[in-house]
């Protein structure tokens, strides 16, 4: 800790990148949002730029930055390494400090309270709520949730239930699986094509309890508690992957695996915790691991003809684990399966972004150069990585969406 | 291995340059990966394909000129690469231009005879093959224009570029348009967009012709669509009723953005991979042999496997190559060997901002085959090579795509044989 700034050294690294902008503007090419609305400056003013007049203990100079998304594009598309989207996250959090914390951003940043209260059994009640106008109205009123926002339907189980009565084969090739919130809660059948998929491939999958990586809190700027949540993640992960060095953690939520790989230890300032920095470094997206087990001749080629037309849109958080686009690698060994890649930026939700009331508009015209190339690729269905993305896509434009793995899952005949 | 990738050919940076080298090497079979840390070039320069603009006066016919320029320089890429590679490549660029995403959209143009393009502060630059969005502003005719800016875009000034195009002596006047936004500013990527929606550049079509006079042709900044150019162009045209040019802007540089698109498809059309945030951290050799580089991917480092590499990183503009506090020069990436360098005692800058810079010419030291010393597997292409003074001599693009066509070519000659066996 630098006693004259309260900051650690990883901070002042990010810090210190800024010096290397050349100002050269590609960021604000990029940036989704400040090409949708002026309340946005763009990347480089907001973070570059305006760095250099927020101070140590003194107040936020001015308030746009709590208008970026946290998509983190233009960190990943700086030719000279600039950490923009780490400044100005770190810069929202001083902000969000600063301003006060709405009641509603600390309780859409807990999928766990929220999964736990309307998940399983509560399920058909919740679904009916969240369907219900005059609740969302009010829902708008009191909390500033839009009432038009997407928002999932409450699984009947959760997942964890289904791995419970699931025993993995004993194969000796261990994988940890971290499932996230978004499997747990609304989508337990994209876990267990995950876990059938790694099955097949002669895995024997482990699911060790545990709770949300934190991301939503850290993107609403609510930092504090966002590295407790991390941590406690951490905690629960590292005792899997400590003991054997080839043991590896595979996740199916791109943005929440991205959290534990990098964001956590960048922008909440953790680079220097024993247990994150070993679950950072075992952990991958589930496509990236697939397409190296592919590459190593141990993927299972056995995959049956789909003939189908999808559209693929790989999420920001997914191009922010910095590996390209695995999940197109893998369609391609899929016979029969077409696929159009889209080039729009970003959907526009960015995890709970798009749920609040006054970035709703913004959310849905960042999304509207994608949701229109949905609509005109003649795709039958989406594939993409992140659940939001999908929710927001399929909302917006009314087109099935799932995860990469479903079209290996049924390719396998699983 | 754990975090390992194995690919026939890694390209290392995505500016024209490497794009072209992973586009060709893909179209040629090659199982390929193109690693870049960011966004380059293309999103910066104005997108024509320049050639040779001077040597050291203005070229009218880059191929004319060609033979007597690599006599004088023969240290210079072109000498090894030719000037038939640079035409060979040049039709190639052209044909994924008309072959790719943006319908209609063409390069016009050829090695014969450069066009006389205005720039944002109204000079006059020479290039050999420009969208065919730019040709009407060629200005070797003395062509009464009228350029046209908006408030809105803050870094082009009409009233600036026409009173220097009229001091070179071509008639020309200057306007602002009203246009229709919800901001105060707009940077040139906005711009374009609207400019791809039909009803608003019908509107903006007709707020000005009302400005107009005859006989005029009509350069505005170089924002008529990132989507549908040729379609955006083409409507001004017909709209107004007269000829209309696009001049290259300050950065963001839209045309390099179409160009970017243009050749990215055409790396995934060949099935190609395309890596950003990747920027190649360490790399492991055997002897003379480059074995893998690696990257900082999230969490962990991934090794990229292969039994070629084409080095398109750029040069000091990118900061591939690097002088450093203590005066040494480095290649930052493959720590590769360089030439052209000041020798110890010699000036390395002169006093003339715009002069000709003792280190204008340092590049990584490369044989005729483009392989620098002591890496074997290794290819070079574009800024990175010696002997060249690209922004001077109007030579970047020609040099990109030569060089990068020519690696891949190198490559997809000898893939199958055992990497070195052919040396």
């Amino acid at each position: 800790m630098n006693p004259s700034t309260g900051t650690t050294p990883i901070d002042d690294l990010l810090r210190g990148s800024i010096d290397h902008c050349v100002k050269c503007t590609i960021c604000e090419t990029q940036c989704p949002v400040s090409n949708v609305t002026p309340l946005f400056p763009g990347p480089k003013y907001a973070g570059p730029q305006a760095e250099r007049y927020r101070v140590a203990d003194e107040p936020s100079v001015e308030w746009s930055v709590d208008y970026c998304s946290g998509c983190g594009i233009c960190s990943q598309s700086c030719p000279q390494g600039v950490k923009i989207a780490e400044v100005n996250a770190q810069a929202r959090n001083k902000l969000k400090k600063q301003k006060g914390y709405p009641l509603r951003d600390r309780i859409i940043t807990r999928p766990t309270w929220l999964g736990r209260a309307g998940g399983g059994p509560m399920a058909p009640v919740a679904n009916l709520t969240i369907d219900f106008k005059p609740f969302r109205i009010l829902g708008e009123k009191l909390l500033g949730v839009h009432r038009d926002a997407a928002a999932p339907e409450f699984a009947r189980h959760r997942f964890s239930s289904w791995f419970k009565k699931h025993p993995s084969p004993p194969t000796g090739r261990k994988i940890i699986y971290f499932h996230g919130c978004g499997t747990e809660y609304y989508e337990p059948w994209e876990g267990e094509k995950l876990v059938q998929i790694l099955e097949h491939n002669g895995f024997e999958v482990v699911v060790p309890k545990q709770d949300c990586c934190g991301l939503p809190l850290q993107s609403s700027g609510l930092f504090d508690d966002a590295r407790k949540v991390v941590l406690r993640l951490a905690r629960a992960l590292v005792p899997y992957v400590r003991d054997d060095p080839d043991t590896l953690i595979v996740g199916n939520a791109t943005s929440c695996t991205l959290m534990l790989k990098r964001e956590a230890r960048e922008i909440l300032s953790l680079e220097h915790d024993p247990d994150l920095k070993l679950v950072s470094e075992r952990t991958y997206d589930i496509c990236e691991l697939l397409l190296e087990l592919h590459d190593r001749g141990e993927l299972k080629t056995d995959f049956q003809p789909i003939n189908e037309h999808i559209f693929y849109h790989a999420p920001c958080q997914q191009q922010g684990h910095w590996i390209g686009k695995p999940a197109l690698d893998l369609f391609a060994l899929i016979p029969g399966l077409e696929v159009t890649e889209g080039n729009a930026r970003c959907c526009g939700i960015a995890g709970t972004y798009g749920l609040k009331v006054e970035k709703y508009d913004i959310a849905q015209a960042v999304g509207a150069d994608l949701f229109g190339q949905v609509r005109g690729s003649g795709a039958t269905e989406v594939a993409c990585d992140s659940e939001t993305c999908r929710w927001q896509i399929t909302h917006a434009t009314g087109q099935k969406s799932a995860h990469p793995i479903d079209y290996l899952h049924r390719a396998y005949g699983l | 291995m754990r975090g390992e990738l194995h690919y026939d050919a890694v390209v290392i940076g995505a500016g024209t340059a490497g794009l072209v080298a992973g586009a060709r090497l893909a179209e040629g079979g090659a199982r390929v990966c193109v690693l870049a840390k960011g966004i380059g070039s293309t999103h910066l320069a104005p997108a024509t394909i320049d050639v040779l603009g001077y040597a050291p006066d203005r070229v009218a016919s880059p191929s004319g000129v060609m033979p007597e320029f690599v006599s004088r320089h023969p240290d210079h890429p072109y000498a090894t690469l030719g000037v038939d590679a640079v035409a060979e490549a040049a039709r190639w660029i052209q044909a994924r231009v008309e072959s790719g995403p943006l319908p209609g959209y063409r390069y016009i143009g050829d090695l014969d005879r450069n066009y006389l393009l205005p720039t944002a502060v109204g000079a006059l630059r020479p290039s050999a093959i420009v969208p065919e969005t730019m040709v009407a502003g060629d200005s070797v005719d003395l062509e009464r224009a009228c350029v046209v800016g908006t408030r809105a875009l803050r870094d082009f000034h009409p009233a600036l570029c026409a009173s220097n195009l009229t001091r070179l002596g071509i008639p020309a006047r200057s306007v602002e348009a009203e246009i229709e936004l919800d901001r105060a500013d707009q940077n040139a990527l906005g711009l374009a967009r609207r400019f791809d929606d039909p009803s608003w550049r019908a509107a903006f079509a007709g707020r000005l012709a009302l400005k107009l006079q005859a006989d005029e042709r009509i350069g505005l900044p170089a924002v008529l669509g990132i989507r549908d150019p040729q379609g955006a162009w083409s409507d001004l045209e017909h709209r107004l009723g007269r000829r209309v040019f696009e001049i290259p802007t300050l950065p963001p540089s839209v045309p390099g953005m179409r160009l970017f698109e243009i050749l990215r498809a055409a790396l995934r059309a060949a099935g190609g991979r395309l890596v950003l945030g990747a920027e190649v951290v360490s790399s492991e050799r055997d002897g003379s042999r480059v074995t893998s580089v690696a990257t900082h991917s999230a969490g962990h480092d991934s090794r990229f496997v292969a039994p070629w590499f084409v080095l398109a990183a750029g040069g000091f503009n990118s900061g591939a190559i690097a002088l450093d506090s203590h005066w040494v020069t480095h290649e930052q990436v493959l720590g590769l060997a360089l030439r052209g360098v000041p020798a110890e005692g010699e000036p390395r800058f002169v006093g003339d901002y715009l002069a000709e810079q003792p280190m204008s010419r340092v590049g990584i030291a490369v044989d005729a085959e483009l392989r620098p010393e002591g890496a074997e597997n290794v290819l070079v292409a574009g800024a990175a090579l010696p002997g060249a003074v690209p922004w001077r001599e109007g030579s970047g693009e020609g040099i990109a795509l030569a060089s990068g066509s020519r690696a891949a070519q190198h490559v997809l000659a000898r893939a199958g044989a055992p990497a070195g066996a052919a040396a």
